[in-house]
């Protein structure tokens, strides 16, 4: 039993991300069902649960790689209006180009692994529709530098990097543009601890300094510990329970959530 | 004057599901604090005192009662704001000093203190020189400033905490045992900083396992004992 919250009194900036009412199904399959979460601009939201309780299903809509069954998204930029589950294709690639970042587990899902790693980042300025060469490699630099990249591998192809290397180039493509949101799905799953110290260290950087929206997936209740502003619990397909982040780690409400945060080490 | 904080009926328990059972921490507490006020809690272990500040913070969610704080926006119940206001007082309003570092892996003492300020704001050079000056007030040799503290021995950490904690002025501090275990010259260093943001107006709520420590700066003690009661106007302190 605890109170019901108020609507924001104090902060009157509106939320960036807006997902409402989303369900959908595989087959007989519920991937996820009436789910919602809203983000405020600067804000950084984690969302935890065990494989199949939809976070990834979840974040890739907010990609807009999947549409759902149901359900509506929207995000408080000035020329973007309606439901963004209704944008035709085009409109979505160009969208997802020029607003959304996304940083994948899987390095392979986000990069050209035989291009350079310059050439990774340069590319998502092209689809925005930069020609001049001497400005792509410069603003491909900067995004490298910003996601600390080591510079005197700018030309080295993504295959040839390490995990964590690989995981700044898919940064730094992610952040080249200035996206209004940087989706994040499992970033440091799979990396070594001290690699993922240092990429962890990247994204609170760029979370302090550039006050850019996130949200972040993963297993790894320590991960959100540290990045995450306020954390969604999921569970096959519904959201359980959402809070401050100290909340949630601290005072628990849902039986799953205990379960959860009981088993971390 | 409309008291900074005003607590009524506040109730907290925590349910464990997998005993499938509940207990309570404290029930119907009632009090009020004004700026620049020092309110000490007291109370055997297990009264609820640390319970109590961490559900003021929000950390813990409480079951009933309101706690309205006047902030700078005007009056709102923290009881049940949303956790976007909570996280925006947080940062500008409402303080909470514990006695553990929340260190993070590959960033420097003076960067975590001078966080606090960069997230007001404050450009990076002039964060870092406050940064600086907090770290210097509170003992911590010079060398380890730009060090990572995860690997400080654990006087040191909360040095840096306290430096962290305390490096911008709030309208209302919690204080969970700041001083356990600190030398005396922090110790010294951060009676001093409460003993100034309280002339500043800062509205205080304390837990001292020694509270000697900051003697001259309680004005009231309420004890959390159940069966007691609440309140008592500050003779002297006899706790």
């Amino acid at each position: 039993m605890t109170l019901t919250l108020d609507p924001p009194r104090i902060v009157k900036t509106a939320p960036l991300v807006q997902v409402r009412g989303v369900s959908k199904s595989y087959g007989r399959v519920v991937a996820l069902r009436d789910v919602a979460a809203t983000v405020y601009p600067g804000e950084v939201l984690g969302i935890v649960g065990e494989s199949g309780s939809g976070k990834s299903t979840l974040l890739r809509m907010m990609n807009l790689e999947e549409t759902p069954d149901t359900g509506s998204y929207t995000l408080d930029l000035p020329d973007v209006d309606g439901n963004l589950f209704a944008l035709d294709r085009f409109a979505r690639r160009m969208l997802c180009a020029t607003r959304i970042g996304i940083v994948y587990q899987n390095p392979h899902l986000g990069l050209l692994m035989k291009h350079s790693s310059s050439g990774n980042v340069a590319e998502r300025l092209l689809v925005a529709g930069e020609r001049r060469f001497a400005v792509l490699r410069e603003k491909a630099k900067d995004a490298l530098a910003a996601s600390e990249f080591p510079l005197e591998r700018l030309d080295a192809p993504p295959i040839e990097l390490s995990g964590g290397m690989q995981q700044r180039v898919q940064l730094a493509k992610a952040i080249a543009l200035e996206p209004a949101l940087l989706l994040l799905d499992e970033p440091t799953t799979g990396l070594d601890v001290s690699v993922q110290a240092l990429v962890l260290d990247t994204l609170k950087r760029l979370q302090r300094d550039r006050r850019i929206t996130m949200v972040i997936v993963s297993h790894d209740l320590g991960v959100i510990r540290t990045l995450a502003d306020r954390v969604m619990v999921m569970r096959r397909g519904e959201v359980v329970e959402a809070g401050l982040a100290d909340q949630i780690f601290q005072d628990p409400q849902h039986a799953y959530t205990q379960q959860l945060v009981h088993a971390k080490l | 004057m409309t008291p900074v904080l005003d607590i009524r009926g506040l109730t907290k328990g925590f349910t464990m599901h997998h005993l499938g059972q509940g207990f309570a921490a404290f029930d119907n507490i009632s009090f009020t604090v004004n700026a620049g006020e020092f309110v000490l809690l007291k109370g055997a272990n297990g009264a609820g005192k640390s319970t109590l500040l961490r559900t003021l913070y929000r950390s813990y969610l409480p079951q009933a009662g309101a706690v309205l704080f006047q902030s700078a926006h005007g009056q709102i119940d923290l009881a049940r704001a949303a956790d976007i206001d909570i996280t925006h007082l947080r940062q500008t309003e409402i303080g909470f000093v514990t006695q553990f570092l929340v260190a993070r892996p590959r960033v420097s003492a003076e960067v975590l203190v001078a966080e606090p300020l960069r997230l007001a704001g404050v450009a990076q050079d002039e964060a870092l020189k406050t940064a600086r000056h907090w770290l210097q007030t509170f003992g911590v040799k010079e060398n380890l400033w730009p060090a990572y503290p995860t690997t400080f021995s654990g006087g040191e950490q909360q040095k840096v905490n306290l430096a962290r904690a305390l490096i911008r002025p709030h309208k209302l501090l919690l204080l969970d045992e700041p001083t356990a275990s600190l030398d005396a010259t922090a110790r010294a260093a951060l009676v001093q900083r409460l003993s100034d943001l309280k002339a500043q107006g800062t509205a205080m709520i304390g837990v001292f396992h020694h509270p000697d420590d900051v003697e001259h700066l309680i004005d009231r003690v309420i004890d959390l004992t159940p069966d007691i009661p609440l309140q008592e106007e500050r003779q002297d302190v006899a706790v």
